[in-house]
């Protein structure tokens, strides 16, 4: 399996605002851990490795 | 509640000083710690006779070590002592992980069943050693020497000559090797100039081992950042008679003098176990340590075995277990070069393995500490979410880590090792250490490891033969045959080793794979055990003509 990097979520600025929303009540601290607990619960929903080597190394050049 | 009272084991001097003549030992180990003990043990196992000096005359002070594995108590049950110290020692299988002011979760070791020995045991150190002494004194072979300080070590090309202090002056006596195991802070690394490569982190803890009437139970409980130690971690373990350590984690920049004042100490523990809280201070230290490995676990003549070749953190018990697998590996070769059967090409081999599960160790050690002390705002971000995550999902649970315990590292890039053919799949690949299993031997109940013995051998499952033995050149090696020799009555010996009709396995006398194979093959045997005994490809042609 290769990190999907096509449009995969069905309903984007639905959901762009559901993630902002989530947040918008928090301090900065409060969301800094939110978004630690995100990143573990979706890295191990996607579960593959590999997948979540490529996704690491795209996330850290900025996805270039 | 008890005090433990330490043995003074005495000092003699001996009749190569009182008579003033230089002898040349075969093998001298310096450091009667858990490794040196076992080192003496185990050279001697093979026949070797082993001189072991010691600047102290008694065991441990504190309970330092603590924890010991099951494989090390496998070695040591080769050698006779392990029945005594699981007795004597504490054994436990739940975990508790506790984050700031409530428990994370629990864990249940659960070892695999079929096993002679637990995942792990707990004793104090001093208790360790002194069932290791009494094992070394009943030994013909060995010869403990107390009060002995070695001042001087210089290598020949044969031998190391060692100058010795005792309380009867100093004299001189040689060695054809020596293994050097006196610790982090030995004196025989400075004498002898070897480096660390690295050094990955540094900490410092405090330990303190307490007696009490406590309620807690016989389990493993781990706190990060508890409100009784704030941005730190502790750990608390039972050990034999009552005595409880802990392990309080201060950091690099704490004061170590200050740190294990009574006065500190004291408020410290009583702020863990509650107000009211009945328990006695036996034993305090600061243990620090740089987490680091030595460049080369061999120099000449000097061999180089536990903390003094390797040091890492207390999460995991790392320490005392690889030193006693740094002696399970050492041994047989020592013995085997000092019988002329393999050359000192063998020893290299010693650094070669061993080096690797240091590595190995060191960077368990490294994740651990990563995990409990994060380096920046950041990752404790993570840390903290996944100890949160823990609380309700059993998903981040794998993700916490307080310290993976100790377990042997397979020697995969071994030049010992006979690399599998294609049709061989599952079970245990060369370079791994034999799994136990239950058999039966002689219509009785017995275990695989101990038929298994101290030296090659070669284990077939259902092929017809009235060999017992296979020998090449200077080697040989016992053959045991599974429905032959021993029965597999479980099935559970033929499903660790993933074997079926005709699988072969050959062992090293460290009871690890060697090499193995779908059928009964006597010529690849042979040349797999030379390999394993270090003979090079010429080497091994010459022999099996």
């Amino acid at each position: 399996m290769m990190l999907n990097l096509s449009p995969n979520i069905s309903d984007p600025d639905d959901f762009y605002a559901e993630l902002i929303n989530s947040q918008r009540d928090l301090d900065e601290d409060q969301a800094l851990r939110m978004n630690a607990r995100l990143i573990l619960l979706l890295a191990n929903h996607i579960g593959d490795r590999g997948v979540l080597t490529e996704a690491i190394d795209c996330a850290r050049t900025a996805g270039g | 509640m008890t005090s433990y009272i330490y043995p003074k084991f005495g000092y003699r001097r001996s009749q190569e000083q009182a008579e003033g003549i230089v002898k040349r030992h075969p093998i001298v180990v310096i450091g009667a710690g858990p490794i040196g003990l076992t080192a003496a043990l185990d050279c001697a196992a093979r026949g070797q006779p082993v001189v072991l000096l010691d600047d102290n005359d008694t065991v441990s002070i504190g309970s330092r070590a603590v924890c010991y594995a099951k494989r090390p108590l496998e070695i040591w049950d080769r050698l006779g002592c392990a029945a005594a110290m699981v007795e004597r020692g504490v054994s436990w299988n739940v975990g508790k992980v506790f984050f700031q002011d409530q428990m994370s979760y629990q864990f249940d070791l659960l070892p695999e069943t079929g096993h002679q020995w637990p995942a792990m045991i707990n004793l104090q150190q001093y208790h360790l050693e002194e069932l290791l002494v009494a094992k070394c004194r009943a030994n013909p072979l060995i010869e403990l020497r107390w009060k002995h300080r070695l001042i001087s070590l210089k290598q020949a090309a044969d031998h190391a000559t060692l100058a010795v202090e005792t309380p009867d002056g100093i004299f001189t006596m040689e060695a054809q090797w020596v293994i050097a195991c006196d610790g982090a802070n030995s004196d025989v690394r400075k004498m002898v100039g070897a480096e660390f490569t690295g050094q990955f982190f540094q900490d410092r803890f405090l330990i303190a081992d307490v007696t009490m009437k406590a309620d807690f139970p016989t389990e493993r409980w781990f706190w990060f950042d508890p409100p009784f130690h704030r941005g730190q971690s502790v750990l608390l373990h039972r050990q034999a008679d009552n005595v409880w350590r802990i392990d309080f984690q201060l950091g690099w920049d704490a004061d170590p003098d200050e740190e294990k004042r009574p006065e500190r100490v004291i408020p410290r523990i009583r702020a863990m176990l509650g107000e009211d809280s009945e328990f006695v201070l036996e034993w305090v230290s600061i243990y620090q340590f740089a987490c680091r490995r030595i460049d080369n676990f061999r120099q000449g003549r000097v061999l180089f075995a536990g903390d003094f070749a390797h040091q890492v953190s207390p999460f995991g018990a790392r320490g005392a277990n690889t030193g006693v697998q740094d002696i399970d590996n050492l041994a047989w070769k020592l013995a085997m070069v000092l019988r002329g059967e393999a050359s000192e090409a063998l020893l290299d081999s010693y650094h070669e393995e061993r080096a690797f599960a240091a590595d190995d160790n060191i960077l368990n050690s490294t994740r651990a500490t990563d995990f409990i002390t994060p380096k920046t705002k950041v990752s404790r971000y993570f840390r903290d979410a996944a100890l949160e995550l823990a609380r309700h999902h059993g998903f981040a649970r794998p993700l916490v880590n307080s310290g993976r315990l100790s377990t042997p590292t397979p020697y995969v890039t071994s030049a010992l090792n006979t690399p599998d053919d294609e049709a061989m799949t599952g079970g245990v690949r060369p370079g791994t250490n034999a799994p136990d299993a239950p058999i039966t031997l002689d219509g009785k109940p017995a275990w695989f490891l101990p038929y298994l013995g101290d030296a090659f051998t070669v284990v077939a499952f259902g092929i017809d033969t009235d060999r017992t033995e296979i020998a090449v050149g200077p080697l040989k090696a016992k053959l045991i045959v599974v429905g032959r020799d021993i029965q597999d009555s479980s099935g559970l010996l033929a499903e660790r080793y993933g074997a079926s009709r005709g699988t072969t396995y050959l062992f090293r006398p460290d009871q690890y794979v060697a090499a193995r194979w779908t059928g009964f093959d006597e010529a690849g045997i042979a040349d797999a055990m030379l390999r394993a005994a270090g003979h090079d490809i010429a080497g091994r042609k010459e022999l099996a003509a």
